[in-house]
């Protein structure tokens, strides 16, 4: 929150001895929460008084980073509650759950699943970024046990464990990792914070209610712990929500620094068991403020829907995502196959080989360099003419790549046709449909 | 002094919209705060689902859990009276896809005919999808809303191009709701709505589809749009944009290879089903978190699913 006059004039040292120019502190106070004066004017402020002015004025929301090595995940730094405010900074990441109340056999099992899904979306990697760690009470060996072949997965940790005692035992075996501490609350919260700040980790902390936790976070910043995660988890759904909802809501819109931490919702608790609802609330909480989003499990099938989301989500409005431009054989497609040529937006993409997909007919879609503009608004900056088109052609040896001699260009680009055919003597140039819904029919009639 | 969270309930309030008669008639929208933020304020109509069901019938359905759903089922009258039994559903939505003049173009008197039939024969309120071919689609609605008139359906869509037609009979002549389309522009949106109250339909007979898409394809905008019309309709108090939102799912989540490639095509993907079911459930979720006052489904499992995330909710 930003300082107001009088709580500057507290930092000052009310000398008055007007070495800053102004008459007095108190007039010096005004001015510096106006902004019209530097805090440094004044000569005899102490390095305590400097800390709290420069932490009024640091981001509201921390960005906090975790895990080690190829590893390391950034959290929060988020300044806006929109994505059409400004642009969203850090996406949400996943966890999956194992306890040290499974046999070696499952959590083996578990771990091998969770592995499986491991793949590319428009240049980003799709996983389960980290393994969350549940401690069900049965001794710290056990639990040793579980981090040390959670160790071996090469994903980033998170243990969930409110034993202080446990917890110091696990972090001995996998500090270096830098996993997360979570289970702290009003009853351990001590005796977790002295064990997460000696092994230099960060702490997750939960309360019975937001006024608990804050209350809590409040505990922690005052012993000196600014490395902090929420764990927003409520005994249900609803009250996790909120619980999401009113932090962020709290840090970025009433500027409250003390709420200004990422969060961890914990699925696996409020949904046990419902894979299906759990991915309902993973969708929910990916728009609605989760930072780390805690699932039983994360089959292929919820990844391609969940991952699919949150990269559209988390794609800054003012950079449009791309994919690579080259030649992209759809249903089996060969050298003869027909050609059918589009820009790099990720959406266009998506959308025409989609739509071939659907008609099973063989197809290479040719990807041009657009600088990930639309068709049409490509062709208006001049990114998406028969100038590129004819570029791309060298660039990527097509004219030796496939020995098909049709081209479709999309309709919106009808007008281009006689420029193609110019630059690409020896191409037969089709005007494709206007739309990409209208591809099916389009294709398959032009197949027959 | 123990923190208390401020409160943000807002004065505006978005339309409470009623479709269908009866007892089993819904009424969406009427709240003053953002999307299932209830503890700034009580929400009094929770977000509805309506089953989708295509006018083809199962044909060309790809999923065996939707398939077995509908099993003895010997026609489309039949498959909306079982949609009904559906855990979750509170609405019905015939979707006239065989109505495309580029594809089978069923005629206008078939659309009708069937309409009746499944009016005659359920008592949730319903709602007439068209084929997107602006032509056939304002034939279909001026001819539905008459035949069903007195039944309080919702018809999807007037759009720009159809919407004087539409609203027109629809609206005016045959006092059914109206569904206001737009693509993913919150201005757009607004104007298709400030058109249609200059032609006389009553705020109160508006809902909006601001556009529809799947979960990882341009869904930002969808999202977007839908968070800028709440932020608008309530923080603003925007009277145009303070109509409930009605978001077609499925028809969108069903076309993705996601849900649409059989399982040999990739093994590592398992089950189509089950992918079919995660695709319509995360986005309806996302749909819903957005502002979606009624969100439109297919999947039994999918449409349970959601409907219990929105009690979990409330
Ligand atoms: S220089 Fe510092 S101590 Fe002196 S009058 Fe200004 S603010 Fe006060």
């Amino acid at each position: 929150m930003a300082l107001k006059g009088l709580d500057i004039f507290k930092l000052t040292p009310k000398k008055n001895c007007k070495e800053c120019g102004s008459p007095t502190c108190m007039a010096f106070a005004m001015k510096v929460a106006q902004g019209s004066v530097s805090i440094d004017k004044c000569p005899h402020m102490s390095a305590e008084a400097l800390a709290t002015l420069s932490e009024s004025t640091a981001p509201l929301m921390k960005t906090i980073t975790v895990g080690a090595g190829a590893n390391e995940h950034k959290l929060g730094g988020e300044t806006v509650l929109f994505r059409h405010e400004k642009t969203l900074v850090n996406r949400n990441l996943y966890a999956v759950t194992l306890c040290s109340c499974m046999d070696d056999a499952e959590v083996d099992q578990k771990i091998a699943e969770i592995r499986k899904v491991d793949y590319e979306r428009i240049g980003e990697r799709e996983y389960v970024e980290f393994l969350f760690l549940n401690y069900a009470g049965n001794g710290a060996d056990k639990y040793v046990a579980l981090v040390n072949k959670a160790m071996a997965a090469d994903r980033a940790l998170v243990l969930n464990c409110a034993d202080a005692e446990v917890a110091k035992a696990a972090l001995d075996v996998c500090k270096a990792g830098k996993p997360i501490l979570n289970g702290a609350n009003k009853d351990n919260l001590d005796a977790m914070n002295a064990v997460a700040t000696a092994a230099g980790v960060t702490l997750g902390v939960t309360g019975a209610n937001v006024s608990e936790i804050y209350d809590n976070i409040k505990a922690l910043e005052g012993k000196g712990n600014k490395n902090l995660i929420v764990d927003c988890t409520g005994k249900d759904a609803k009250e996790t929500f909120a619980n999401a909802v009113l932090v962020r809501r709290g840090n970025l819109k009433d500027q409250d620094r003390t709420l200004g931490y990422p969060s961890i919702v914990n699925l696996a608790k409020i949904a046990e068991g419902d894979l299906h609802m759990q991915t309902a609330l993973a969708a929910a909480f990916t728009l609605r403020y989760g930072s780390i989003i805690v699932m039983e499990n994360m089959t292929y099938a919820e990844a391609l829907a969940l991952y699919g989301l949150r990269q559209n989500i988390f794609t800054d409005p003012q950079k449009p995502m791309k994919v690579e431009p080259g030649i992209y054989a759809l249903n089996g497609a060969d050298e003869n196959s027909v050609c059918s040529l589009t820009v790099d937006f990720a959406l266009t993409y998506f959308l025409v080989s989609g739509e071939y997909e659907r008609s099973k007919c063989p197809v290479n879609l040719l990807i041009t360099d657009a600088s990930g503009m639309s068709v049409l608004t490509a062709w208006a900056a001049g990114k998406f003419s028969a100038g590129t088109i004819k570029k791309f052609f060298d660039e990527a040896d097509i004219e030796n790549k496939i020995k098909s001699r049709t081209l479709i260009i999309p309709g919106k680009v009808a007008v281009m046709k006689g420029e193609i055919e110019a630059k690409l003597p020896g191409w037969n140039v089709v005007v494709g449909p206007m739309e990409a819904v209208q591809l099916v029919k389009f294709i398959k009639d032009f197949s027959a | 002094m123990a923190f208390t969270p401020k409160k943000q309930a807002f004065n505006a309030k978005i339309n409470a919209v009623t479709l269908g008669t009866g007892d089993r008639s819904i009424v969406i929208g009427g709240e003053n705060v953002l999307p299932f933020y209830t503890f700034d304020a009580p929400i009094d109509n929770k977000p509805r689902i309506a089953v989708e069901i295509s006018d083809k019938g199962l044909e060309g359905c790809v999923s065996e859990g939707i398939k077995a759903f509908y099993a003895g089922c010997d026609s489309v009258v039949d498959m909306a009276v079982k949609a009904q039994s559906m855990e979750g559903a509170s609405a019905i939505c015939l979707h006239f896809e065989s109505a495309d003049p580029n594809g089978e173009n069923k005629s206008v008197e078939d659309c009708v005919a069937l309409a009746k039939a499944v009016a005659d024969a359920v008592e949730m309120p319903i709602l007439v999808m068209g084929c997107k071919n602006i032509e056939k689609d304002a034939q279909i609605f001026n001819a539905v809303s008459d035949a069903l008139q007195g039944k309080n359906i919702l018809v999807l869509s007037a759009r720009e191009e159809n919407y004087k037609n539409v609203g027109a009979s629809a609206g005016l002549a045959y006092n059914q709701k109206v569904g206001a389309e737009s693509a993913v522009d919150i201005n757009l949106a607004k104007q298709l709505n400030v058109l249609l109250s200059q032609l006389g339909v009553p705020d109160a007979s508006v809902c909006m589809n601001v556009g529809s898409s799947a979960a990882g394809y341009g869904f930002e905008y969808l999202s977007s749009t839908l968070d800028r019309v709440k932020a608008a309709a309530l923080a603003q108090s925007d009277k145009q944009l303070q109509m409930p939102i009605v978001t077609p799912v499925s028809p969108e989540t069903w076309g993705v290879k996601e849900s649409m490639s059989p399982e040999e095509e990739s093994p590592e993907w398992g089950p189509l089903d089950e992918r079919g079911i995660e695709m319509e459930v995360c986005t309806a979720s996302a749909c819903l978190v957005g502002g979606s006052n009624l969100v439109i489904m297919r999947h039994p499992a999918a449409v349970a699913t959601i409907s219990k995330f929105i009690d979990s909710l409330m």
